[in-house]
């Protein structure tokens, strides 16, 4: 389809077709100017790390072991290259992880001799300072220690690996997040972000959250961990798990309390689309065994990751939204 | 279901191929229309119709209109914000959209069209190359329509589609749709806006919007998604002068590159090759590009022979000589004008109002400077397109002219020609907040003679 075909069989349209078909000839790019998506993207997210680098004092990257954070990585060590990461990274670990994940991160960090900084929600719970909650879900308990952590590190700049395309909430949300002291994000006061003139200016006590992907979706995510031949934990892959049904999804059975005496554990092929709270993270029904299975697969898919995956979203309409003003990210 | 909608169009099973076309390239565009033009229904029916819309969130929808009565599921739902939005029925401001097809992939701003409306727009339309705006086929252009042109045309973007909505309800009448196309194509070309496509829809029941409508015969266009497809993307980058905004300066000071010093920072225009002389800004020092360095996935980094905007690579240069970041490494032949003074058009952005003698930072590109306001010069009617004095200042959502006096020497290019190193920011100094959107006039050469 080309734009010159822009035309009217009547009299009625005179501007379409004239105008639009000078626009072909004046913009013309060059093949060898042309960049695809995933570089578009790439090169965004590079430059907003090293914007980070130049404007703050004590970055920090979250890093779960999720495949947005393990992207998140890879493009950090790509804009500072041939330099070492130059941010530690920060684990709010729930206690309820996937041993594979929790192996992956240790490598992970091994590997590029980076800093780990981990906040245990599990001392929160056994000093009384948290309690556990009654759906036994400990995702909406990560916020007090990763305040705390932001603040005992001082940390002043805090990447994360949200994604503008995952939740509504989220779609709302400036790549540059400036937070208060209580790490709460209010939509309505938002700085505008324009051009890529991001400004990070903030007052001792504030910190600003930062997504390099806001702009990538599940896709692009696959797309790129596929073009750059990202090695990702073991269960992003379909294996044979121990699982059983509670709320529509397949949860693994373990020590963070399931499953309940109705529930009834059975062996199928899975794999997960996040990962997370073992207590909240579905897997799905799935063959693919590879990254190219998975990309066709998620393309196919006629649920959202979070929809599918994430008992935590289900809570309530504005379940996200009420957790980011608490200081989630 | 019981609110059914009907499948998404034969046009749209296309999109869902899983491996991209080679060349699969970015659109950034903006919407813009008036209160109860349809412009919610038509981004959830472009979103709908390319099979971006999933079951869940269909579920989600499906479910909201049945409880709210309506017979129909409501695509504008797709796009609802905010609880805090939908308890005050306000919308906030941006939000940012994605679909895909198996040519392209598309980044939406979606602004909306009422509330601080042009703090909205010119935060989308300022990274958008294409802004899709909406008319509705009873009212014509109305004086939002201005606006949105007016914007539009401030911000330099360069593609404008016009989607004449709710044809179904003037009978699909082609003079109508012609009506409406001459006027808005005359009032496009009074703002600088001369690549106009467009095009007669029904957002409602889809006409036109992916799938072609069989209530226009006369009309033989594209539809509205077939001209997304189709826009030219981006600029030619060798025609343009390089400017490179150093963000940050790249030294491992390790046993393997113990002596590497690179400049690490995104093109924002232009093209650099190995050899090619380039000047440091605001140093004004020539020096010659020995290497582009770009990361490989396995985090070695790879020489590369040319590097094009918008790219972030790393620039080694053969001297040795004192570079940071806010400076710009720019064409030896075509530098950036250094100066002290600078005249420019601001989108006021903030519930603060700006006036003569206020004391700010400016930041362009990765530099930020302290600046005074030395002369609000007008204010500019947007109803009337005339430019009027400001003596009380600007205020939220106003748009005029200010001139300003920078504390050093800054490198700064007319946005109209390069629109990247062109754009400024005002903030305030105190909580930092973000007050203006700024557009550079083709500055003075007035380095060195500052406030």
């Amino acid at each position: 389809m080309s734009t010159t075909t822009t035309e009217t069989t009547t009299e009625t349209n005179p501007v379409t077709n004239t105008v639009a078909a000078q626009a072909l000839s004046a913009d013309t790019v060059p093949a060898d100017y042309v960049l695809d998506h995933l570089d578009h993207l790439e090169s965004e997210a590079i430059h907003i790390f090293r914007e980070v680098a130049g404007e703050f004092e004590r970055p920090v990257i979250l890093f779960s072991g999720g495949k947005d954070s393990v992207v998140m990585v890879h493009l950090a060590r790509k804009a500072f290259a041939p330099a070492p990461l130059p941010f530690p990274l920060l684990h709010v670990d729930t206690g309820h992880n996937f041993p594979e994940v929790l192996d992956y991160r240790d490598a992970t960090v091994a590997r590029l001799g980076a800093r780990l900084v981990v906040a245990q929600v599990q001392d929160y719970l056994n000093d009384g300072r948290l309690r556990e909650r009654a759906d036994g879900t400990r995702n909406p308990l990560q916020t007090v220690p990763l305040l705390d952590a932001i603040e005992e590190n001082r940390f002043d700049a805090v990447f994360g690996g949200g994604r503008r395309d995952e939740e509504k909430a989220r779609a709302k949300e400036r790549v540059f997040s400036l937070r208060d002291a209580f790490g709460a994000w209010d939509p309505r006061r938002q700085r505008p972000e324009l051009w890529d003139l991001y400004n990070g200016r903030h007052t001792a006590g504030e910190h600003v959250r930062v997504f390099p992907l806001s702009n990538w979706t599940e896709l692009d995510v696959w797309r790129y961990i596929a073009r750059e031949d990202i090695e990702l934990p073991e269960i992003y892959y379909a294996h044979e798990r121990e699982v059983f049904q509670r709320d529509g999804m397949w949860l693994t059975a373990g020590e963070w309390g399931g499953p309940k005496a109705a529930e009834t554990t059975e062996t199928r092929l899975v794999r997960y689309r996040t990962v997370g709270d073992m207590s909240c993270t579905g897997a799905v029904e799935s063959d693919a065994t590879d990254v190219e299975a998975v990309i066709l697969e998620v393309a196919a898919s006629r649920l959202t990751e979070r929809g599918a995956t994430r008992a935590d979203d289900r809570l309530s309409e504005a379940a996200m939204e009420d957790r980011k003003r608490q200081g989630y990210f | 279901m019981t609110t059914t909608l009907p499948a998404p169009t034969a046009a749209a099973a296309a999109h869902t191929a899983g491996a991209p076309a080679a060349g699969h390239d970015l659109l950034r565009l903006a919407t813009a229309g008036s209160v109860d033009d349809g412009k919610s229904t038509l981004v959830g029916r472009l979103l709908y119709d390319t099979k971006s819309v999933l079951t869940d969130q269909l579920d989600a929808v499906e479910r909201v209109s049945r409880d709210r009565g309506l017979e129909a599921a409501d695509l504008a739902l797709l796009t609802d914000g905010l609880r805090a939005e939908r308890e005050q029925g306000i919308t906030i401001d941006v939000a940012y959209r994605y679909f895909s097809t198996a040519t392209r992939s598309y980044v939406l701003a979606d602004t909306p069209g009422h509330v601080q409306y042009t703090r909205n727009m010119v935060t989308g339309a300022s990274t958008a190359e294409l802004a899709l705006i909406l008319v509705d086929a009873r009212h014509g252009v109305v004086e939002q329509t201005r606006r949105h042109l007016a914007v539009t045309g401030l911000l330099g973007v360069r593609h404008v589609a016009l989607a004449v909505n709710k044809m179904d309800l003037v009978g699909w009448d082609a003079e109508v749709f012609g009506d409406i196309v001459g006027e808005f194509a005359r009032l496009a070309g009074r703002f600088g806006i001369d690549d106009v496509a467009a095009v007669p829809v029904s957002a409602l029941l889809g006409d036109n919007v992916v799938d072609r409508s069989a209530h226009t015969p006369w009309y033989a266009g594209p539809t509205l998604l077939e001209h997304l497809e189709a826009v030219p993307v981006g600029t030619n980058p060798a025609l343009e002068p390089l400017r490179f905004p150093v963000q940050y300066v790249v030294r491992p000071r390790t046993a393997e590159h113990p002596d590497y010093r690179g400049y690490a920072g995104r093109l924002a225009s232009g093209v650099v090759h190995p050899g090619d002389e380039v000047v440091v800004l605001p140093s004004g020092r020539r020096t010659t590009v020995v290497g582009i360095d770009r990361a490989a996935a396995d985090g070695t980094v790879e020489e590369r022979e040319l590097a094009f905007a918008p790219q972030s690579v790393v620039l080694r240069l053969a001297d040795d000589i004192d570079i940071s970041r806010g400076d710009i490494i720019a064409a030896a032949d075509r530098p950036s004008t250094l100066t002290r003074s600078l005249t420019g058009t601001v989108a006021v952005l903030a519930d603060r109002t700006l006036r003569t003698r206020d004391r700010l930072l400016l930041r362009v590109g990765t530099r930020t400077v302290r600046a005074l306001v030395d002369d609000v010069v007008d204010q500019l009617d947007i109803e009337t397109m005339e430019h009027r004095p400001a003596p009380d200042g600007l205020s939220l959502n106003a748009i005029g002219r200010v001139r300003l006096r920078l504390a050093e020497d800054v490198a700064i290019d007319d946005y109209r020609e390069l629109r990247r190193s062109g754009a400024f920011l005002l903030i305030d100094e105190s909580d930092g907040a973000t007050l203006a959107a700024g557009m550079a006039e083709a500055p003075d050469r007035s380095a060195g003679e500052g406030i």
